[in-house]
């Protein structure tokens, strides 16, 4: 009998210290949060936003990885600046000026405007950080983006000009902090360890696999801004624990998965933002059969959009019919995604026509970093089917889809979510035209390139406008890919958080983001 | 006393057969028939509860769960099988080879599975799976290489027990072939901790398939793998609670049966415990 | 202590095999960590320009050689992922990985060595059949689902617990506990019904032995026959069980860190694997497999010397 009292005892104890501390703990957020702001409430001033993953590099010249902006475009900004639709407006050029031939591009330099460690934003630095990314000064090339610059000079202290080889309209979206970030001279060499800029916010400290921590640049240079005294990035992979760490009150912002909105809706905020990417299930043009456009528009009437909108993004995605998403506004050609509504009597004879009556066999090869891709090949292949069309998923690691699917280009199939970029222009060349290196699908189609070749000439806007729809024809006739869905990014926030904004591309801009009651 | 100790191994024996002849008949009924077309989308359907018709619910692409349970027995037979196929028989070539033959041998292929031991095995698996690739038979490999270097160590001391037996003496006397002697004479006189062995690899390989799974590399849909439903489910433990539970039960019910026979097993070949 | 010498022959030979196994292992990997890293939107002049600051152009016998050195230096190079050094990186996450595996340990000994204690002197009855098939299913759950079914009946529900991220301990106990728990209970409840099994079945040896009756008869307490006699005697057995457990700790932590996104070792290993940071993830498994080969070493020494009888073997 003893024994049995012992034993209850034990665990009778260890509940007394479980609920003990459970009580002693604050059971809140981190308390260590930042002092409040004079100018607001009391409400604490610093936010927990999760990403998926860490940063690639926190030297916005050497990073390449879109999640790495999301975050240190709080960091830095460059000439121009990126506006919420897809326009620019003047960043650290206070207004800049176009040559009638567009060759020289002249911007005045915004004064008084510091950087973190409190020197002066110059020419000087300007200078720098266009040489460094051009390799000018001993290092090694950091962008291609600058490969039609012919030279770039300081007449005076507040004055910047750039001239290019050939015009480019499309040359102002190179200048924002995403392509050159104005970076301090004196912090040569240490970009990456201590990255220094001029944005809304500093950088305090980067710890690998745990968070990213930014505080309040307190003399940024647009006034009033920024309100938040801290802001932390905490890198969370996993999309269900997130949304539970949401729900803990852990994290202040996150992305909710399509299938969970309803369980943070009425208690969180919720903001959809069109990703401005395009979901794409495309083919290797150069091999049998996917080299035959009958056999492209077939797959293009046999794969049905809704139902992958419907079960993979519970609804939350808009349809494409070529590159260009909605997110785009007068860029975007309205109509084609309906182009191809699902048509399986369609699909079977253009596949006999094409010569495959009987249909084929081949594989879809997809990447296992996300479980969307390998959802979104399991509806290819029961849609597939219906047209006699085997199809073999085949899974890889991300790494390993890169290697053979991106950069080696041994595939049948894939299906991947094409990155949004802010312009038109780099929406529509790159992966695709075949002057670019990316087009792993090898698309190849000569209007298409000489569209995308002369539209850079093109100097008036509606014209350019003109030359995207009739781009984007282009890719819904040839059917280069199965365009998808631009699917929707759920935002889910405590209720307290205002100012939240969104870009057609992925920017967690903080700047006016505050707690309010 | 005694009564009720055989009663316990009983328990276990009974439970554990009954689980896996259960599920064993479940995959044979699946090659004929489950109600529905495991792999047939029918998005109107998604995610409906457990009903009549479908039994288990549906999940996000309409499809039927119970079905998709049901063929999953395939799937977690064919990997566990074939894992424990690939185990022991690598297992036992080289704990026998070690044990049998002795020094310098013994050492060297002792001491590389003292090394393969040394990794956790989803570590090992990880690796593996980046090198295969993922998929039922890739999985299945490197799920029993994991498992070679356990079922190594039993042979061997297996071996190293009988080489000197009386009846190993008199089969080398009259000329018996010394992989005869391995196979044919010993072998069989260790069968039984090696069954036990192969048990407990068939119920880890289920765990590690899942873990692999939860780590977006296990068996590749569409064919149905439990441990991928349940990886997949994750994203409903709210909204359609009844995904989960489903391969998680089946998982759970599978490898509790598994562990229960190898336990009896195990009891009932202690001597210590026919004391 | 030619036992001991012996044994510890075994454990360099061990490393040194295991450091092979690593490096050989990365060399067949498929897979490129420039371009894993860079993604989709790399330049090529970008990819050259990493690959060439990283070193990863060189000949394989020269990386290998330096790794070599390295190891022997405790330099374990510079991760390419998190350009930092890999010994950084480990020492940061240590401490979590840590506190898990060794709250772990007390869970489980808390529970099973009481748990198993009571079983074994109710042998056969009821509750004991119940005990072992019930901490059986705790087996049987995979991991990664159990951790789940905490963070949602158990996490969510109680405002204590933190289901994701860690605290240090010298911020806050509390807090440090708040994140621990759970997942140390997710890696605890398998180990319980394996441990359990153990000191179950080594009690019941005990109990079973001439001089338990003995003591008995002369009118010792039953108290002190268990405490004082019975569970010294069955800890030689149990003890080989925890280098095994151990292991078993070790290893559930990978996938449990990632399941409460806890920044330890595991968590770290995984986001090394899928980035294929070569460096980093040699230096990480290396640091396990010694850890663990190092735990089983300990324990196998601390046995000869409880048992002298091993000794012989």
């Amino acid at each position: 009998m003893k024994q049995r009292k012992n034993w209850i005892l034990l665990m009778l104890t260890l509940i007394v210290v479980l609920i003990i501390s459970a009580c002693s703990s604050d059971g809140g957020k981190d308390t260590s949060q930042g002092t409040t702001d004079g100018s607001t409430t009391d409400v604490p001033q610093a936010i927990v936003v999760r990403v998926n993953d860490d940063p690639d590099f926190l030297d916005p010249h050497k990073a390449t990885a879109s999640i790495s902006y999301q975050m240190i475009l709080n960091i830095f900004e460059g000439l121009m600046a990126p506006e919420t639709d897809g326009s620019l407006k003047e960043g650290l050029a206070e207004s800049y000026e176009i040559s009638e031939d567009g060759l020289t591009y002249t911007f005045k330099i915004r004064s008084g405007v510091k950087f973190h460690n409190g020197e002066d934003v110059t020419v000087e630095d300007i200078q720098y950080s266009f040489d460094r990314l051009m390799g000018k000064n001993g290092g090694e090339k950091m962008s291609n983006n600058f490969d039609n610059v012919a030279s770039t000079e300081a007449p005076d202290a507040s004055t910047f000009v750039i001239t290019l080889k050939e015009p480019n309209s499309n040359f102002l979206y190179s200048l924002t902090a995403r392509q050159s970030a104005i970076v301090p001279k004196s912090n040569d060499g240490k970009h990456n360890e201590n990255p220094i800029g001029t944005g809304p916010f500093a950088y305090v400290k980067y710890s690998p696999g745990t968070n990213l921590a930014l505080t309040k640049n307190e003399n940024y240079w647009k006034e009033g801004l920024p309100y938040l005294d801290k802001v932390t990035f905490a890198f969370q992979s996993d999309d269900q624990a997130a949304i539970m760490s949401l729900m803990a009150n852990e994290v202040d912002l996150t992305s909710v998965p399509w299938q969970r909105v309803s369980e943070v809706e009425g208690s969180h905020t919720l903001s959809h933002q069109n990703n401005n990417s395009s979901l794409i299930v495309t083919f290797n043009e150069t091999k049998a059969p996917f080299d035959n456009v009958k056999v492209r528009q077939a797959m293009n009437y046999a794969i049905s959009k809704s139902d992958i909108i419907d079960s993979v993004f519970a609804g939350y995605a808009v349809p494409l019919g070529s590159n260009m998403s909605p997110a785009m506004g007068d860029y975007q050609k309205m109509g084609l995604e309906k182009m191809y509504a699902q048509d399986v009597e369609k699909a079977k004879a253009l596949l006999a026509q094409a010569g495959y009556p009987d249909g084929f066999k081949t594989k879809i090869t997809v990447s296992s970093h996300n479980d969307m891709y390998s959802n979104i090949a399991q509806i290819v292949v029961a849609n597939l089917k219906e047209i006699g069309v085997d199809v073999e998923i085949e899974v890889v690691e991300w790494g390993i889809w890169l290697d053979r699917v991106y950069f080696g280009r041994d595939y049948q199939m894939t299906t991947i979510d094409l990155t949004g970029r802010a312009s038109a222009y780099e929406i529509l060349n790159d992966y695709i035209s075949t002057n670019d290196g990316e087009n792993f699908f090898l698309f190849k189609n000569d209007e298409y390139d000489q569209i995308m070749t002369d539209v850079l000439k093109e100097t008036d806007q509606a014209k350019q406008i003109a030359y995207y729809q009739r781009a984007q024809e282009i890719l819904a006739e040839q059917s280069a890919a199965v365009y998808i869905a631009d699917y929707q990014i759920v935002w889910g926030s405590d209720k307290q958080v205002t100012g939240l904004k969104s870009y057609p591309f992925w920017f967690h801009d903080m700047s006016e983001v505050k707690f309010s009651n | 006393m005694k009564n009720s100790q055989r009663y316990t191994k009983h328990i276990n024996l009974i439970i554990g057969l009954l689980v896996i002849v259960g599920f064993f008949l479940v995959m044979l009924i699946s090659f004929f028939y489950t109600p529905h077309d495991v792999n047939a989308m029918n998005i109107p359907d998604k995610l409906l509860g457990p009903s009549r018709s479908y039994f288990f619910g549906t999940d996000e692409f309409g499809r039927d769960i119970f079905s998709r349970i049901m063929q999953g027995t395939q799937t977690a037979f064919a990997v566990g099988i074939l894992t424990v196929l690939i185990g022991t028989s690598f297992g036992i070539l080289i704990g026998g080879i070690a044990g049998y033959v002795g020094g310098w041998i013994d050492e060297i292929f002792m001491r590389l599975m003292d090394a393969l031991m040394a990794f956790p095995g989803i570590i090992l698996a990880l690796m593996l799976v980046a090198i295969f690739g993922p998929g039922i038979v890739n999985t299945a490999i490197a799920l029993g290489i994991i498992a070679i270097p356990a079922i190594a160590r039993i042979s061997r001391s297996g071996f190293v027990q009988h080489r000197d037996a009386e009846y190993v003496l008199a089969a080398k006397l009259i000329g018996v072939k010394p992989y005869k002697i391995m196979f044919r004479h010993i072998l069989p006189n260790i069968s039984s901790q090696i069954i036990v062995a192969a048990t407990v690899t068939f119920a880890t390989a289920m765990l590690a398939e899942a873990a692999l799974s939860y780590l977006g590399l296990g068996v590749q849909p569409p064919n149905p793998s439990w441990g991928r439903m349940l990886k997949d489910s994750q994203a409903y433990l709210v909204n359609a609670p009844w995904y989960t539970f489903a391969p998680g039960g089946a998982i759970t019910i599978l490898v509790l049966g598994l562990y229960m026979l190898s336990n009896a097993l195990r009891d009932y070949m202690d001597p210590r415990s026919k004391s | 202590m030619m036992y001991i010498i012996r044994r510890f022959m075994l454990l360099i030979t061990t490393i040194l095999l295991v450091s092979m196994i690593t490096f050989g292992v990365f060399q067949i990997l498929p897979g490129d960590p420039v371009r894993t890293m860079l993604g989709t939107e790399a330049d090529p002049t970008q990819i050259e320009n990493l690959r060439s600051e990283l070193g990863l152009d060189r000949p394989l016998y020269e990386q290998y050689s330096d790794w070599m050195k390295g190891l022997l230096t405790g330099e374990l190079g510079n991760s390419i992922r998190f350009s930092m050094p890999v010994k950084d990186l480990l020492f940061d996450r240590l401490p979590v990985t840590m506190s898990l595996a060794g709250l772990t340990l007390i869970i489980v000994l808390t529970v099973s060595l009481p748990l198993g204690m009571f079983a074994a002197r109710r042998q056969n009855k009821l509750i004991d059949v119940s005990l072992s098939t019930v901490t059986q299913i705790g087996m049987a759950v995979p991991s990664f689902w159990l951790g789940m079914m905490l963070i949602l009946y158990v996490g969510m529900q109680f405002s204590f617990f933190k289901i994701s991220g860690y605290i240090p301990w010298s911020q806050s106990v509390s807090g440090a506990l708040s994140t621990l728990i759970l997942p140390a209970l997710t890696i605890a409840i398998p180990q319980i019904a394996v441990n359990f099994r153990y000191v179950r079945t080594a009690i019941l040896e005990q109990i079973q032995l001439d001089y338990v009756r003995t003591i008995r008869s002369k009118g010792m307490s039953e108290r002190n026959v268990m405490y004082k006699h019975v569970l010294k005697n069955s800890m030689i057995p149990i003890l080989t069980v925890f280098g095994l457990i151990m292991a078993e700790v070790v290893a559930g932590t990978i996938i449990v860190e990632q399941v409460f996104s806890l920044p330890g070792i595991g968590q770290l290993l995984i986001t090394a694997i899928s980035n294929r940071d070569f460096p980093l993830v040699q230096g990480i498994v290396m640091y396990i497999t010694v850890a663990v080969v190092v735990i089983n070493f300990i324990v196998d020494i601390l046995y000869s010397v409880l048992d002298p009888r091993i000794r012989l073997r």
